[in-house]
């Protein structure tokens, strides 16, 4: 098993609109991209088990092999954006609980 | 739509020097740009990442010093290669006023450098009336996540639309010789399109092209600034001035995912960007800079495949931010084990007594207290999967009332509260928290939401009416 942390060249999160906040997870290496597509380590069940999100809050969940990454966007539910009780304005720094997801060796 | 023009046989250069105006544009770099005959110089000025502050409160999103900084450059060197500048989202948020206002800083330098500039304005401020009226017909849909739209919103908010093109391009056709294009709120790669629309290009080439351009050259590696695109009817070429810097497939193609809900399906006013059969293929550099090694280096990226798809029903994305009150604060450290334990507790007996406390007030007011607790979950709140007791906790309380005075009374009463108040098992009876800085409250002023975030239809043959653009002057629009 491999932690995504450790074969990923970008894990990251940022606002994709004032009430989306979107996540990608990017490859340098084909190999490791088509690996870690193939396994389904990043599943929609296993965003919901990270971000204790129901699957409604998924708004989309696509791999662009161009760029071999994939690429979730959940809504911002738990506080507005820039507004009372903000913690991460620009939803830099979210993306912390994908670091550890466990990829199948093969 | 006039006759569009035919592109020049090297194609259509545009320099953007930076993401955002007022950033700090690299000097050399954006020299070097000029050196290569841009067609025009095009950047972006605003964008809603950092909250509806800047638009609720009406104000430039940067300090007018940076603005000049920035704009001195950007006009002299239009003015050296006589080429038009275009700027979207002008001053932040891109409303009528600060429209007027970097149009302002515009004509102020032109004037000190003895030159007679025609600049344009474009404006995105869309009135409540119509708004109202829209929403009673049914033409407004809200976007994923936002809030229904309630009149009362309409009522309070500053609203203004993200502009396509055709406003811009309205400018361009009527005035051929128009130097300096300030449009309000803008969807980001609007004044890219609308300057590709001149010319016999493939509208999803250009649309595609604007939205990578935006950003500068964040689509470099590693990123850099000021980022020149050169575009045909069918493909485009983007490579950076930086000698630092190049562009590889993989760093084109990623960018298309930065701050977008989709890696490859980006809807705009009019239509929808299809970027999935894209071809990203690597080139090397054409750019001069000063340097012929750099023609040989892999560090220009040609795309092809970007599809646009017209929608039948043309929609605008309408940004309203309204007040929701005022804000006072304070920051402590806790360090006490024991009450570190207890915290959630604590936290929760000191909001409950002032809630108590104030109950009677009379005329009544409401308070909000929220705290952040760095050190456990200050950043993800309930996202946060670390459970561990932390060694010690940085508490920021914020506090939110309608009026400034009543957020600073219960702010400081709530610090109070925290500092003195007991707790099952203490030891340290001195005092709860570490003050760093004094004054120890502080107000924070105005706080705003996101009120509208809705789409709105554009009706056949309205969009003239409803984004105005006019040449300026300091007595006024024309």
């Amino acid at each position: 098993m491999d932690k995504l942390k450790d074969i990923a060249k970008v894990v990251r999160s940022k606002n994709a609109s004032p009430f989306a906040i979107t996540f990608d997870v990017m490859f340098e290496e084909k190999e490791l991209y088509e690996r870690f597509k193939e396994s389904n380590a990043l599943s929609k069940e296993k965003i919901c088990e990270l971000y204790g999100v129901a699957s409604d809050g998924i708004l989309e969940y696509v791999y662009y092999d161009q760029a071999r990454a994939l690429k979730f966007t959940l809504l911002r539910r738990n506080w507005p954006h820039g507004s009372v009780n903000e913690r991460d304005t620009f939803g830099a720094q979210q993306h912390v609980p994908l670091f550890d997801v466990e990829v199948p060796t093969i | 739509m006039s006759e569009r023009k035919k592109i020049p046989e090297d194609g259509l250069r545009i320099l953007t020097p930076i993401g955002m105006l007022g950033y700090g544009i690299h000097e050399g770099d954006f020299e070097q740009g000029l050196e290569n005959n841009p067609d025009a110089i095009i950047l972006d000025s605003g964008s809603n990442d950092g909250g509806p502050f800047k638009l609720g409160a009406n104000e430039m999103a940067r300090h007018p010093d940076s603005y000049e900084r920035d704009l001195r450059l950007l006009l002299d060197g239009r003015a050296k290669n006589n080429i038009p500048l275009l700027i979207g989202s002008s001053g932040g948020p891109g409303t009528n006023e600060l429209v007027r206002e970097v149009c302002s800083l515009v004509e102020t330098h032109e004037a000190n450098e003895g030159r007679e500039t025609k600049v344009a304005y474009v404006y995105s401020d869309v009135d409540k009336d119509t708004v109202r009226e829209r929403l009673e017909a049914g033409e407004i849909e809200v976007c994923d996540g936002a809030p229904d739209l309630e009149n009362d919103d309409i009522d309070d908010s500053i609203i203004v639309a993200q502009i396509g093109a055709e406003p811009i391009l309205k400018v361009l056709e009527e005035n051929e010789d128009i130097d300096v294009i300030v449009a309000g709120r803008a969807y980001d790669p609007s004044p890219y399109a609308a300057f590709c629309m001149q010319y016999e290009i493939d509208p999803g080439i250009y649309w595609h092209m604007g939205k990578i351009m935006e950003c500068g050259g964040l689509c470099a590696e590693p990123k850099t600034q000021a980022i020149m695109a050169t575009v045909f009817e069918d493909s485009f070429e983007l490579e950076p001035l930086s000698k630092k810097a190049k562009c590889t497939p993989t760093s084109v193609a990623a960018h298309t995912l930065y701050e977008k809900m989709h890696p490859y399906k980006l809807q705009g006013p009019g239509g929808m960007l299809d970027l999935e059969e894209c071809d990203y293929i690597q080139m090397s550099g054409e750019l001069e800079l000063g340097d012929p090694s750099t023609k040989k280096e892999e560090r220009r990226v040609k795309v092809t495949g970007s599809r646009f798809v017209k929608d039948d029903i043309y929609r605008v994305k309408l940004e309203g931010a309204k007040q929701v009150g005022y804000r006072s604060m304070f920051i402590g450290g806790i360090r006490d084990p024991i009450m570190i334990e207890g915290i959630d507790d604590i936290l929760e007996t000191i909001k409950s007594h002032m809630v108590d406390k104030h109950k009677d007030q009379s005329p009544p007011f409401p308070f909000e207290i929220n705290f952040h607790l760095y050190g456990r979950n200050g950043v993800m709140s309930k996202w946060e999967p670390v459970k561990d007791i932390p060694h010690e906790i940085g508490l920021l309380c914020e506090v939110t009332a309608p009026e400034q005075e009543f957020a600073a009374m219960i702010c400081s009463e709530t610090r109070v509260a925290m500092l003195h108040g007991p707790y099952q098992g203490q030891l340290a009876t001195g005092g709860n928290l570490a003050s760093p800085l004094t004054p120890l409250e502080c107000d924070l002023g105005a706080v705003y939401k996101w009120s509208v975030y809705h789409t709105m239809i554009v009706r056949p043959g309205e969009g003239d009416e409803l984004f105005k653009c006019g040449i300026y002057s300091e007595e006024g629009e024309v």
